[in-house]
């Protein structure tokens, strides 16, 4: 990275002098830029300034930018009556944390398989698993196996299998591994190390980059599904944080149409400004975290668009 | 080279078969074995009888999908927004990558490209939320612009013109800034000297982006595209269930294969159109990006994907 940046710098023209053509260049370049950032953070900003925003003021005036009118009734009672959103948090938090270590343990061996260049298999191997991206049952069938054969209707382990592997994150993690040089593994061999041991103690370790990019696209994935709990749970004790807030969604939303298209009042419905903050409050720790962590998904985002 | 068999293979390296038997054996039933179930496309699926037991029907199931006339729509639609969002969503991140590398300014370079790649984190629910605060007739965004301008309000609701616009927008909102990511490292692969060989050879900026930049991309353009177009019959089902939802007025020019299938799944126990319609899918999706790997590769070989 700090390579690139480099290059960057050395690529940067010297103030020799900038034509007028070249000036106006960097102005509408700065000016764009600019504006789809800004553009970005419209709805973000939305969000926010909504649920802040008074009840009554909503259903007089409409959402708007800033606040109209300063409150904070909608997270007073999301945090009265915690016991739903705190379960929905922990679901999440739950399949997030066993889903990230299981899938990161399986790609990274599966990676470590597959870059063996003794291995005679790993070309099948890969194959086997790229294809399923080329090909695959579709929804039907997925879901009436899911459904009838693997029993997963209201099984937590429907939350948690889907997302466990995915052959993207397969390449990503193979380049990680390639990086380390085939030799170590050779000498350990000579020394009499076993293949498990090689991988746990030698390759393992060198791979905390590749591990926290990995972990974090797979991390990222379960935070925010909400489509397998649609289609296989059915008790709400068991919904993850994302779709908790669709289901809170759908119900104001289906009244808001009907009252509009009835022509009356939403001004009795649920409180509007309440969606908002649910939807702050299941976000929040994304955007909180991600400025952190954001060069590992660049790193990964990267090393996936160059064909392996 | 002596020519080994499987078994010798297995006895030699029985470590790295039981280190790849986990992802083998998921993948194998989580993906491989509901690719029998695309059968059900040619039987009359009876819950008792499970997938195998059904009674086939021919192709009595694409018959009702192509003559109720939903299977062209879905499949028009699909198409059209496939390739509306292909290109709108990749012109805009050549654009922004090429703008960003562009940019001296270290901290605005830094902060514009945080928030730009903002949108790929935040799930599609609350992008449903967005859409539904800006849009709704009685508290939307837009509304309360309008109405404090002293305007009409907007039914959007009841308008399925601007649905593709709306999606289009939202869809280049998620993937500028991740699909602009992939084509900054292309452009930063550039070799910093040849730039500033050209500019000490005169080269204005315009046409270091013509002569020089373009073509860094133009190989991670060709592949995008390819992959895109391997998906042409693929709808983001996640994106066009939370903008759209259930609004029926507007699944005229909304509904796509997969939102399709998903209410078809869930409201209609005869799901034998449905299953016509994932095969439909599955199978021309995998013929497409065969084909068009295929003739990629005899044209030229670096640009295939396979």
């Amino acid at each position: 990275m700090a390579n690139k940046d480099k290059d960057l710098m050395m690529s940067a023209p010297r103030k020799i002098k900038l034509s007028a053509s070249s000036k106006v260049f960097y102005i509408i370049c700065y000016a764009i830029v600019a504006v789809i950032a800004v553009i970005c953070l419209i709805p973000f900003l939305l969000l926010v300034s909504g649920s802040f925003t008074a009840e009554q003021w909503i259903s007089f005036h409409g959402f708007s930018l800033l606040p109209g009118e300063f409150s904070t009734e909608a997270y007073s009672i999301i945090f009265k009556t915690p016991e739903r959103i705190f379960r929905a948090y922990g679901v999440s938090i739950f399949i997030t944390l066993v889903g990230t270590v299981l899938g990161l343990l399986l790609t990274t061996i599966t990676a470590y398989v597959i870059s063996r260049k003794d291995f005679k298999y790993r070309n099948v191997l890969s194959f086997f698993f790229y294809f399923t991206t080329l090909f695959n049952g579709g929804m039907v069938s997925t879901y009436i196996f899911y459904i009838q054969y693997l029993h997963l209707r209201d099984n937590m382990l429907a939350l948690i299998l889907p997302g466990m592997f995915n052959v993207f994150y397969l390449l990503i993690m193979r380049t990680f591994v390639n990086n380390i040089p085939f030799s170590l593994v050779e000498s350990a061999k000579l020394d009499g190390a076993g293949e498990w041991r090689i991988f746990f103690t030698i390759i393992f370790p060198l791979l905390k980059s590749g591990l926290a990019t990995i972990g974090l696209f797979l991390a990222l994935g379960y935070w925010n599904d909400w489509y397998n709990a649609m289609l296989y749970m059915s008790t709400e004790e068991k919904y993850p944080l994302q779709y908790m807030l669709y289901s809170i969604q759908q119900q104001t939303q289906a009244l808001a149409r009907i009252a509009a298209q009835a022509g009356i009042q939403v001004a009795n419905l649920p409180s509007n400004s309440l969606k908002l903050a649910m939807a702050v409050v299941a976000t929040g720790p994304i955007v909180i975290v991600y400025p952190f962590v954001q060069r590992y998904f660049i790193a990964g985002i990267t090393i996936g668009s160059v064909k392996g | 080279m002596k020519k080994e068999g499987f078994l010798y293979e297995f006895k030699k390296n029985k470590a790295l078969f039981a280190m790849a038997a986990p992802a083998f054996i998921l993948v194998l039933v989580m993906q491989y074995f509901p690719m029998s179930g695309l059968i059900l496309a040619f039987k009359e699926y009876q819950y008792n009888l499970g997938v195998f037991g059904s009674p086939f029907n021919g192709l009595q199931n694409f018959g009702y999908l192509f003559n109720s006339g939903t299977g062209w729509l879905i499949t028009r639609n699909t198409i059209l927004y496939n390739l509306l969002n292909l290109v709108t969503s990749q012109l805009l991140a050549v654009v922004i990558a090429i703008f960003i590398t562009e940019i001296r300014a270290k901290y605005f370079k830094k902060v514009t490209q945080t928030v730009i790649l903002l949108p790929y984190f935040i799930s599609w629910v609350v992008v449903g939320v967005f859409v539904f605060s800006i849009f709704n007739y009685e508290t939307g965004l837009i509304n309360t612009l309008i109405s404090s301008l002293g305007g009409e309000k907007i039914n959007y609701y009841m308008m399925p013109m601007a649905w593709p616009i709306i999606i289009c927008a939202f869809n280049a909102w998620k993937w500028t800034g991740y699909n602009s990511v992939i084509y900054i490292a292309a452009v930063t692969g550039v070799d910093g000297e040849i730039n500033e060989a050209a500019e000490i050879d005169g080269a204005t900026i315009f046409q270091r982006i013509r002569y020089i930049t373009l073509p860094s991309i133009r190989p991670t353009l060709v592949t995008m595209v390819l992959l895109q177009v391997g998906r042409i019959l693929r709808g983001d089902f996640e994106m066009f269930y939370q903008i759209v939802g259930n609004n029926g007025q507007l699944f005229n020019a909304t509904d796509v294969i997969d939102t399709y299938v998903f209410r078809s799944l869930i409201t209609n126990p005869d799901i034998g159109m449905t299953a016509a319609a994932t095969f439909y899918q599955s199978v021309l999706c995998f013929a497409i990006i065969m084909i068009v790997n295929t003739v990629v590769k005899k044209i030229d070989e670096d640009y295939a994907l396979f």
